[in-house]
């Protein structure tokens, strides 16, 4: 156990940066570029029960410190997941991985959830009931108490994995989503997945993503996921993994201050691939500065 | 795909809208004329993915079109700035297909990685010949370029204003007994050009992107061979596996 462990849902993570999903495939990409064994682990790319090709391009804008997309859940499904990426994944990465986890019904989401128990390298289900760029699915279950209580009580009972449910910022109360997944047995609740805007070109007058709206992430949501994650963590009693906007080894501890266990990171992937093996190499000098011996003491310290 | 500072050792204006970047660094992940690399630029969160227009030991070529706040930034900047790179992007062009006479086609600011191979393919000893289109003289540039390289070098214009008067395809249908096509350009052009010519050929894509080396799934495109992503599996793609839109 290192000065940066922490423990997630009963699994201990050597630090506690993730790569978030969709900003990170498989891995591979990056594997390219540094050795992906040192992250705590991943997140992958949101996998649902068919292929899916997505919403229509263009589907990613810029925003002031951050990008809007609407990719839409583009995936090859789970059974190309589980025959094709996942043997590939784990002749590069020899830690247990996060498997994203979306769907258009609760049946769905239930037979995916099936499916990937079954991988031995998976080690938490996350479950993505916050995709605001499809219709139909998605956010629709992270937007009502009683639908997200209604996903999470039905693939707690084809698991034994410890079962993350992602939610969405696009809510009136996010505590009360989180405390309906909690009751209906969640094991760690992460947020917040992005935040619902839209881009105008000025030439043509139109929406510069096709799917009209797009979620935004990046720095610009920092301070909102950092709020929201502060909110939920006080009202829950399950593990928080936090994420939005996070860049920097020092953002990572201001999300663990504000009550998370562990942290991830994903726009800043896309445009700094090594940001994530930045952040851990620099976490222990930062902590250094700042008076902190061991980061799992630090969790819920703003309080 | 490698991440590499570049200094700048001139930034200048070619045409209307139109500059070019000698840069000094390391091209080493540069191994095919049609890749791109993806530029940081303070102040601006994504990436500016620009194609390479040509490239030698240590030393790149960029030329860019002014499209937004970014670019239009980026014709400030002055000579030694170092510019944070992401390079050897994309798949490029693949020359061992030109034959022995190949015609490239290029469209606009889609032009300038057409230099670079035809650079390659001249090394090659392939007969090229080019179609060079603008809106018009004003935005014309590396017209003596391609002279110096190719056999026989045709500019269009849409408003005729120099050269032929109409679009590349207006300058295709000049070129007689071409072994295969090389095109990069906006898309109506490449639909255009991939409807008039008469052999295969490889066409390089433009899309809007979010990372430019496949991770975030932001500029994929559905053709005959499969779901592709336009920065890591393309910007080329080959004439027979690509979907139109209507």
């Amino acid at each position: 156990m290192g000065r940066l462990s922490v423990n997630l849902c009963g699994i201990a993570l050597d630090n506690p940066v993730i790569p978030a999903s969709g900003t990170f495939g498989f891995g591979y990409e990056f594997a390219e570029l540094y050795d992906i064994n040192c992250l705590g682990t991943f997140s992958f790319k949101g996998t649902t029960r068919e292929a899916r090709f997505g919403n229509p391009t263009p589907r990613i804008a810029e925003a002031p410190s951050g990008l809007l997309n609407a990719v839409g859940l583009q995936n090859p499904g789970v059974d190309a997941v589980i025959a094709h990426e996942l043997p590939a994944l784990a002749k590069v990465f020899h830690k247990p991985v996060m498997a994203n986890v979306s769907g258009f019904s609760v049946e769905e989401y239930v037979e995916v959830c099936r499916k990937l128990d079954a991988e031995a390298q998976v080690g938490w289900l996350e479950v993505n009931i916050s995709c605001p760029n499809v219709h139909g699915g998605g956010m629709s279950f992270g937007t009502d108490p009683k639908a997200a209580a209604e996903v999470t009580a039905a693939v707690k009972k084809v698991t034994t994995k410890p079962v993350i449910m992602k939610l969405s910022p696009n809510v009136t109360d996010i505590v009360a989503v989180a405390r309906a997944c909690e009751d209906a047995g969640a094991d760690g609740i992460s947020l917040i997945n992005t935040l619902m805007g839209m881009r105008i070109d000025l030439k043509t007058r139109k929406p510069v993503i096709r799917n009209v709206t797009g979620g935004l992430s990046g720095p610009a949501v920092f301070p909102v996921a950092l709020r929201m994650v502060y909110q939920v963590a006080g009202a829950v009693k399950i593990p928080v993994v936090g994420l939005g906007g996070v860049s920097s080894a020092e953002d990572v501890i201001e999300m663990m201050l504000a009550g998370a266990s562990a942290v991830e990171v994903g726009a800043a992937n896309l445009v700094e691939p090594y940001a994530c093996r930045n952040i851990i190499d620099a976490l222990p000098s930062v902590m250094d500065r700042y008076g902190i011996s061991e980061l799992q003491d630090i969790i819920g310290g703003a309080r | 795909m490698e991440q590499k500072f570049f200094e700048i050792i001139q930034n200048e204006r070619l045409a209307d809208g139109i500059y070019r970047l000698h840069l000094e660094g390391d091209t080493s992940a540069i191994t095919a004329p049609g890749q791109f690399v993806n530029l940081k630029l303070s102040g601006h969160y994504l990436r500016r993915p620009i194609s390479v227009c040509d490239w030698a030991d240590g030393r790149l070529t960029l030329i860019y079109k002014v499209l937004g706040r970014g670019t239009a930034e980026l014709t400030e900047y002055p000579v030694g700035t170092k510019l944070d790179v992401l390079t050897g992007l994309g798949n490029g062009y693949d020359i061992e297909k030109s034959g022995s006479t190949p015609l490239l086609v290029g469209g606009g600011v889609g032009i300038p990685p057409l230099y670079g191979l035809a650079k390659r393919l001249v090394g090659e000893g392939r007969t090229v010949n080019a179609v060079l289109g603008f809106n018009g003289a004003e935005d014309r540039f590396y017209e003596y370029e391609f002279r110096t390289l190719c056999r026989r070098v045709i500019v269009t214009t849409a408003d005729g204003s120099c050269g032929t008067k109409g679009f590349v395809t207006d300058g295709m249908a000049q070129m007689e007994n071409y072994s295969y096509v090389y095109t990069c350009g906006p898309e109506p052009m490449l639909k255009a050009v991939s409807a008039a010519s008469k052999t295969s050929g490889q066409f390089s894509f433009e899309e809007r992107m979010g990372c430019g080396f496949g991770a975030c799934m932001g500029c994929s495109c559905e053709t005959k061979y499969g779901t592709k992503r336009i920065c890591r599996d393309g910007p080329v793609l080959e004439k027979e596996e690509i979907i139109w839109d209507d």
